[in-house]
C-alpha cells in the first residue's frame, strides 16, 4: 500500500475538487486532486531523471510541499523535509545524509544544496517543472499519468522495495545528534484508513495549517485532508493576527495549533471572532489547563480536538474528542473536570499499554511508561532499526497513565522527571499551576542537582507584562495548590522561555540561561 | 478457487472496474468475487479480463463504490474499494455489505 494510493483514489473520487491553496475563483487558484495527481508523476520524472535517492525539502509550508510528498512516493523515494531556519553547521550534517538527493529551496536556500554539492531547484521552478503542458521532460509522465489507469498498469513508477521509507523526519536534537525518524508508506496509509473516512469532508470545509513542513503534523495534514477531500491552506510563519484573519477570509472550517499558538492568538488582542470555524485540533506539546478552559469558553461553539501522537507514531495515536471536552467544563465534578487535561482514549487501530520499571503491565490510575502498537507505529530509526520490543511495542519515553474509563494522561517525557528524594515528581503537573496564575506568562520547572534531595526542583517563570508581579505570592499561591514537596525551591525570572517553533520546551536550555543570568 | 488473504493485498475484479484493498483479512480460506468472478492481484488480472467465460454473474451487478469499506455478516472480511465499478463484492458467496462510517473528529 503505497500513498500514491491515496492520492489515486482522490483524483479518481473527487478530481475536480481543490486540496490545496486557494478557493477554485481566487487569482492563484488552488491545486485539485487531480492535477496532484499528474504533478505526483511529472515529479516523479524528475526524480528519476536526476537520479536522486531523496527529495529534500528546504522550505516553509506551501503548495511545493503536497506535490514533493506525492512526486517522492510515486518515484519511490523519501521526502525529507528540513528545518529551513536550522544554523549552516546543522543543515550541512543534515545534507550530507542525503549526498544523492534532489534538492527543493525556498527564497536563499539554493546556497545550501550548492555548499553540499546536491542537484536542487527553486520551490518556483518545481512547481513550474511539474505543472502539466510543462516543456519539461517530466511533462510526458505526466500525461500518461493522467491517461492511465490510477494506480495500476504504470509499472515505472512505484517500482523496487515494496514497502519503502515515504518520509524521513530529523527529531530536534536538542540533546544529541538528530535521529532521523523513518515513516514507511505502509505506517502512514495506515494512519490515514484507520483514522479518516474517504470523502468525508464537504465542498466547503478547508483547514488551516500553520505548523512547519518538517512536523509530523504537516505530513499527516496533506494526506489526512487529501482523503477526506478537505482543501488545505497554510500559514508560512505563524502570527496570530494573520491566523485569525486567515480564518475568517477564507472561511477556514478546521484548524490544527500547537499551544504556544493557541496562547498567542488568545492573548493577541486581536478581534476573537471566527465564525467558519468548527473544529480546532491541539497538540505537540502539553496544553496548560488554564488556556484551555479559556479557549473553550471564548469558542464556545467550536469542537475541539486533543491529539497525542509522536513522529515514530506517524502523528495522532490518541485523542480527545469535542463531547469530551464541553463535558469536561461543563462539570463541576473534579474528576470529570480532570479529564480536560487527558489526551483521551487510543485511535481504534492502536494498542496502548502502561508498564512499569520491570516492563510489568500497569492498572487503571498507575502511572509508568506509555507504550504503543499497531500498524501506523514506525518506531524506526535511519542507522538504528526499529526500537520496538519482542512484541512489537514502542516504549514513547512519555511517562503517564490511563485512568478507570481508559483515558491517558501524559505527565511528561520520562527524561524530564524530576526525582527529588525518591519522589518521581513531573515538572508539567507544576507547571500547570504556576501557568494558572494571573500573572505567569509561561513557566518552566526543573531539577538541580542537589546534596541532600539528589535533586531539589527550581522554576523559571515569565511575568505577564503589565501585572504587578509578587515573587513571595506566587509562592504562596503554589505551595496551597501543591503539597510542599513540589513546590520550586527557588524561582527564576526570565523574559522568554527557550521554545522550538512548534512550542516545545527545551528545557535543559533553562538552567543554561539561568547561569549566564547569574555571572 | 479459496486463498488466503492478509491485510495490505490488493485485488481487482476480473469483469468490471472494482478494485479493492484488503483492510481485515479471514483467518482460513475464502474466495472473494466481484461480479461473481474470482478478485485476483492487479497483475494475475489482465488475462482472465479476456478468458472466456469470465462474464459477470447478473445477478451480482450491485456495484461498488470509491472509499467504502464492505464487510461480511459475520465480520470475518473488510474490504476497502478503492475503484468503483459495476460488480457486487461477495464472500464465498455471500455479498458484502457496506460498513457504516465511525468517524473520528481530524485532529491533524
Amino acid at each position: 500500500m503505497r500513498l500514491t494510493l491515496l492520492l489515486d483514489m482522490a483524483a479518481d473520487g473527487f478530481g475536480d475538487r481543490v486540496l490545496a491553496g486557494h478557493r477554485s475563483g481566487h487569482r492563484s487558484g488552488g491545486i485539485t486532486a487531480a492535477e496532484l495527481a499528474s504533478r505526483s508523476h511529472s515529479g516523479a520524472a524528475l526524480v528519476r531523471e536526476r537520479g536522486a535517492d531523496a527529495l529534500v525539502y528546504l522550505d516553509a509550508n506551501g503548495p511545493a510541499f503536497p506535490v514533493a510528498l506525492f512526486a517522492a512516493a510515486r518515484a519511490g523515494v523519501p521526502l525529507v523535509p528540513l528545518n529551513y531556519r536550522l544554523g549552516q553547521r546543522q543543515l550541512d550534517a543534515l545534507l550530507a545524509r542525503h549526498p544523492k538527493a534532489l534538492g527543493i529551496a525556498g527564497p536563499g536556500a539554493l546556497a545550501h544544496f550548492e555548499r553540499a554539492g546536491l542537484d536542487a531547484m527553486t520551490a518556483d521552478a518545481w512547481l513550474e517543472q511539474t505543472r502539466a503542458g510543462s516543456t519539461e521532460a517530466g511533462s510526458t509522465e505526466a500525461g500518461r499519468g493522467e491517461a492511465s489507469d490510477a494506480g495500476q498498469g504504470d509499472e515505472g513508477d512505484e517500482a523496487g522495495e515494496e514497502n519503502p521509507v515515504a518520509v524521513v523526519i530529523y527529531t530536534s536534537g536538542t540533546t544529541s545528534e538528530p535521529k532521523g525518524v523513518l515513516l514507511r508508506h505502509e505506517n502512514l496509509v495506515s494512519y490515514v484508513l484507520g483514522s479518516v473516512e474517504f470523502a468525508s469532508a464537504g465542498e466547503t470545509e478547508a483547514a488551516l495549517v500553520s505548523v512547519p513542513p518538517y512536523h509530523i503534523a504537516a505530513v499527516a495534514n496533506v494526506i489526512t485532508n487529501l482523503y477526506a477531500g478537505r482543501r488545505t491552506l497554510v500559514l508560512e510563519a505563524f502570527a496570530p493576527g494573520e491566523w485569525l484573519r486567515t480564518v475568517r477570509e477564507e472561511e477556514v472550517t478546521s484548524a490544527m495549533v500547537v499551544p504556544t499558538m493557541l496562547a498567542r492568538i488568545i492573548e493577541s488582542g486581536e478581534d476573537l471572532s471566527v465564525p467558519s470555524l468548527r473544529s480546532l485540533s491541539y497538540g505537540g506539546a502539553p496544553m496548560p489547563a488554564a488556556l484551555i478552559e479559556r479557549a473553550l469558553r471564548e469558542w464556545a461553539g467550536v469542537d475541539f480536538v486533543n491529539a497525542y501522537g509522536l513522529t515514530e507514531t506517524s502523528s495522532t495515536v490518541a485523542l480527545l474528542g469535542p463531547g469530551d471536552h464541553r463535558a469536561a467544563l461543563a462539570s463541576g465534578d473534579q474528576a470529570a473536570r480532570a479529564r480536560l487535561s487527558s489526551v483521551g482514549r487510543p485511535l481504534p487501530g492502536i494498542e496502548l499499554e502502561i508498564r512499569g520499571p520491570g516492563g510489568e503491565n500497569l492498572g487503571a490510575g498507575q502511572a509508568g511508561r506509555i507504550c504503543v502498537r499497531g500498524a501506523q507505529v514506525s518506531a524506526e530509526y535511519a542507522g538504528l532499526g526499529r526500537a520496538v520490543d519482542d512484541r512489537g511495542f514502542f516504549d514513547t519515553r512519555d511517562d503517564g497513565y490511563l485512568d478507570a474509563d481508559g483515558y491517558l494522561f501524559v505527565g511528561g517525557r520520562a527524561d524530564d522527571t524530576i526525582i527529588r528524594g525518591a519522589e518521581n515528581i513531573a515538572p508539567a503537573e507544576i507547571e500547570d499551576v504556576l501557568l494558572r496564575h494571573p500573572a505567569v506568562l509561561d513557566a518552566v520547572v526543573f531539577g538541580v542537582p542537589d546534596q541532600e534531595w539528589g535533586q531539589r526542583i527550581e522554576a523559571a517563570v515569565v511575568p505577564r507584562p503589565d501585572t504587578d508581579f509578587d515573587l513571595a505570592e506566587l509562592r504562596d499561591f503554589t505551595m496551597r495548590a501543591l503539597r510542599s514537596s513540589k513546590t520550586p525551591d527557588r524561582f527564576w525570572l526570565l523574559d522568554a522561555l527557550p521554545r522550538t517553533e512548534t512550542g516545545k520546551l527545551l528545557r535543559r536550555m533553562v538552567p543554561g540561561l539561568i547561569a549566564r543570568d547569574e555571572r | 478457487m479459496a486463498v488466503k488473504f492478509r491485510a495490505g493485498q490488493q485485488l481487482v475484479s476480473a469483469v468490471d472496474s472494482t478494485a479493492v484493498i484488503i483492510i481485515r483479512a479471514p483467518a482460513g480460506e475464502c474466495t472473494l468475487t466481484c461480479g461473481g468472478v474470482v478478485m485476483a492481484a492487479p497483475g494475475e488480472a489482465a488475462p482472465a479480463r479476456q478468458a472466456p467465460g469470465a462474464a459477470p454473474d447478473p445477478s451480482m451487478l450491485g456495484g461498488t463504490q470509491i472509499g467504502k469499506r464492505y464487510v461480511d455478516q459475520a465480520d470475518t472480511i473488510q474490504v476497502l474499494c478503492t475503484k468503483a465499478g459495476s460488480g457486487t463484492l461477495a464472500l464465498d458467496g455471500e455479498p458484502l455489505l457496506i460498513q457504516a462510517a465511525k468517524p473520528l473528529p481530524a485532529s491533524d
